[in-house]
């Protein structure tokens, strides 16, 4: 991993009415890795991922990505420099159909002008297309999005925000909910995703959390507690009693 | 000629319902309906303006707006300017410089000569041309749904919040238009309007004409938002109503957004306060503040408030009803409307047009199966046979 850090975080702090929800991280992600992120509840983890796509605003400390500073950015402009956020719980449009909801993720026609004259051009219906297929979705492409199954909805997410080729994605939860099948395949899909971007992903479920990840970060108490591989963080003695112990 | 099918008329359910509307608007309504009623229809009309842009911005785009009556005022005010001023500039002719003649300073709105005010306000300038005054009616709201839009939804703000703001600021303009008495006519408003480019609009054969370019811009109005509503950016606000976080990560500027419908929905509601104007000849504070505003969305409501479609019809039932009940049970009618709001939020959220969404098809079948067609498509096969066999 001789590569510069895509992802750099350094001394960020949160503090909510005097609570410190993320407390002095600092962290950094490489390119082309899959990094998750595990801890207790009230960890941390989701503020970590809000503060990183804007959408709380950071105390002190600071979010470089790609050598650009995120935190003052608006939120769009954040998604523009390509970081790419799927919420905890699935957030979708129900009354849109799986096609419509990729279309507009499409990152094109964001703008007022562009949503009045954007054209659904050959090259949109396919990049739809080949991101349906990705996330397992291609046999819905015209189900309303509110009929789909719990794992269907977060699949659907994944692929909104994969449609924007985002070159750092933040998923929170992702498997939350599944089948054990489902979770199979989700790994599959993450496996495939991570090249060509970074990924950061919030899991609870070990198991899950083996099969992908290539480091692994634990959180506690809005720090950062240890980091390593899998199976370094599992033997680690500190882990085991605030988080892997229950 | 397809797309253009396709998204103005919204394909073949929506050019039968257009064609339905335009049955009824064009023909029904002037057949049946002496004068007086039809000019009252006028004025209904021209609250569906509202109601059809309401359709737009809190039906579709999630934006609940107590204060449309806000801009449905200004579109009536800015066009009962031009014609007051035309209204004086004839009694100035009749009378020459006669003042006594004209009961009042020549060539200057009664009003004004009645607040000691001696020389036209040059607010009231632009409003001697009549392009500049269409143009303003158009403007004038816009640029006011474009001020509130920005800095409302930059903020944040949204829902409730947006509403009861909306509110106050229609609030604000009934009292200062109230109390500005020299420059708009105080609490009578602007009265006594009689001609537009010289057409007499109070004869009976103006009347009718105005409703029906009434009807026709209201048609527009709804071609317009068809259109709307087919293109991406329909799609987007039914995504940031049900998902404004979700559309802000997938980099859309959610604010600009919402500004930009909100901006369509005034100028909408401004075209249907000018042709209020013209139709009633009048323009009052009353008819701008909160009461009207919240009848607005209570139309849209009872409409339907996803149809564009079913927001005219409720506009028309919601005011014909008013008019009627509350000539019949002035104490009671209140009371009656709050009811009908309750129960058609409670029983039938998506309005008239979702009941008729949802029994329409059920009916049907009932009235095919009672005249004997059920299955209409087996006769339809018979005439195809026998021309296969001739053929041969």
């Amino acid at each position: 991993m001789s590569a510069a850090a895509e992802l750099e975080i350094k001394d960020l702090t949160v503090s909510f009415d005097g609570f410190k929800a993320v407390d002095n991280f600092t962290f950094s992600v490489e390119h082309e890795e899959l990094r998750v992120v595990i801890g207790p509840n009230g960890a941390g983890k989701t503020t970590l991922l809000d503060l990183i796509c804007g959408k709380t605003r950071p105390t002190g400390g600071s979010i470089r990505f790609k050598g650009r500073e995120l935190s003052k950015m608006q939120e769009n402009s954040i998604v523009r420099q390509g970081v790419g956020r799927k919420f905890q719980t699935p957030s979708i449009y129900p009354k849109l159909t799986v096609f419509e909801n990729l279309e507009i993720s499409f990152p094109r026609g964001r703008g007022i002008w562009g949503s009045l004259f954007f054209k659904q051009t050959d090259d949109v219906r396919e990049r739809i297309n080949e991101v349906a297929r990705d996330t397992y979705l291609s046999d819905h492409l015209h189900t309303s999005a509110e009929h789909l199954s719990h794992g269907q909805k977060q699949w659907l997410e994944i692929g909104m925000v994969l449609i924007a080729d985002p070159k750092l994605m933040l998923l929170d939860e992702p498997v939350a909910g599944m089948s054990v099948r489902e979770r199979q395949q989700t790994a599959d899909l993450l496996k495939r995703i991570c090249k060509g971007r970074s990924v950061v992903v919030i899991e609870h479920d070990m198991n899950f959390v083996k099969e992908i990840a290539h480091k692994v970060t634990v959180m506690h108490q809005g720090k950062m507690l240890v980091e390593g591989s899998m199976d370094e963080v599992q033997a680690n003695e500190k882990v085991r009693e605030v988080y892997l112990g229950h | 000629m397809h797309t253009l099918y396709n998204r103005a008329l919204g394909g073949k359910s929506g050019t039968v319902g257009l064609a339905l509307l335009c049955i009824v608007l064009f023909l029904v309504f002037p057949l049946s309906l002496d004068n007086f009623r039809l000019n009252m229809m006028s004025k209904y009309l021209s609250y569906a303006f509202v109601a059809v842009g309401l359709v737009l911005c809190w039906g579709n785009g999630g934006i609940l707006s107590l204060g449309q009556g806000l801009f449905w005022g200004f579109g009536g005010y800015c066009m009962a300017a031009f014609l007051k001023l035309e209204a004086a500039h004839n009694i100035a002719a009749e009378s020459g410089s006669d003042q006594i003649r004209a009961l009042t300073t020549v060539g200057l709105p009664d009003f004004m000569d009645w607040n000691q005010i001696t020389s036209l306000p040059y607010i009231w300038y632009p409003f001697k041309s009549f392009p500049l005054t269409i143009i303003l009616v158009f403007l004038v709201p816009t640029l006011l749904a474009y001020i509130i839009g920005t800095a409302m939804f930059k903020r944040r703000v949204g829902g409730v919040y947006f509403a009861l703001i909306t509110q106050a600021l229609c609030w604000i303009m009934e009292i200062s238009f109230v109390t500005r008495q020299g420059w708009t006519g105080g609490i009578n408003g602007i009265t006594d309007l009689r001609t537009c480019l010289g057409w007499d609009i109070r004869t009976k054969s103006a009347q009718i004409t105005l409703y029906f370019l009434t009807s026709i811009f209201l048609i527009a109005c709804i071609l317009v938002g068809r259109f709307i509503l087919s293109i991406k950016l329909g799609r987007i606000l039914v995504a940031m109503r049900d998902g404004e976080d979700r559309v802000r990560f997938s980099g859309y500027s959610v604010s600009k957004l919402k500004t930009f419908i909100f901006c369509v929905a005034a100028a909408m509601s401004a075209m249907g306060g000018a042709l209020f104007v013209l139709n009633v000849g009048f323009m009052s504070p009353k008819l701008v503040t909160i009461e009207p505003s919240i009848y607005m969305v209570i139309f849209c409501a009872v409409g339907g408030r996803n149809s564009l479609i079913g927001a005219v019809y409720g506009a028309i039932l919601v005011s014909y009803g008013k008019t009627y009940f509350s000539e019949m049970f002035p104490n009671l009618w209140y009371f009656l409307m709050g009811g009908v709001f309750i129960l058609v939020t409670r029983f039938f959220p998506d309005g008239l047009a979702g009941a008729v969404d949802r029994f329409g098809p059920m009916l049907g079948k009932k009235i095919f199966s009672m005249i004997g067609r059920a299955q209409q498509n087996f006769p339809a096969v018979v005439p195809v046979t026998i021309e296969a066999n001739e053929g041969h």
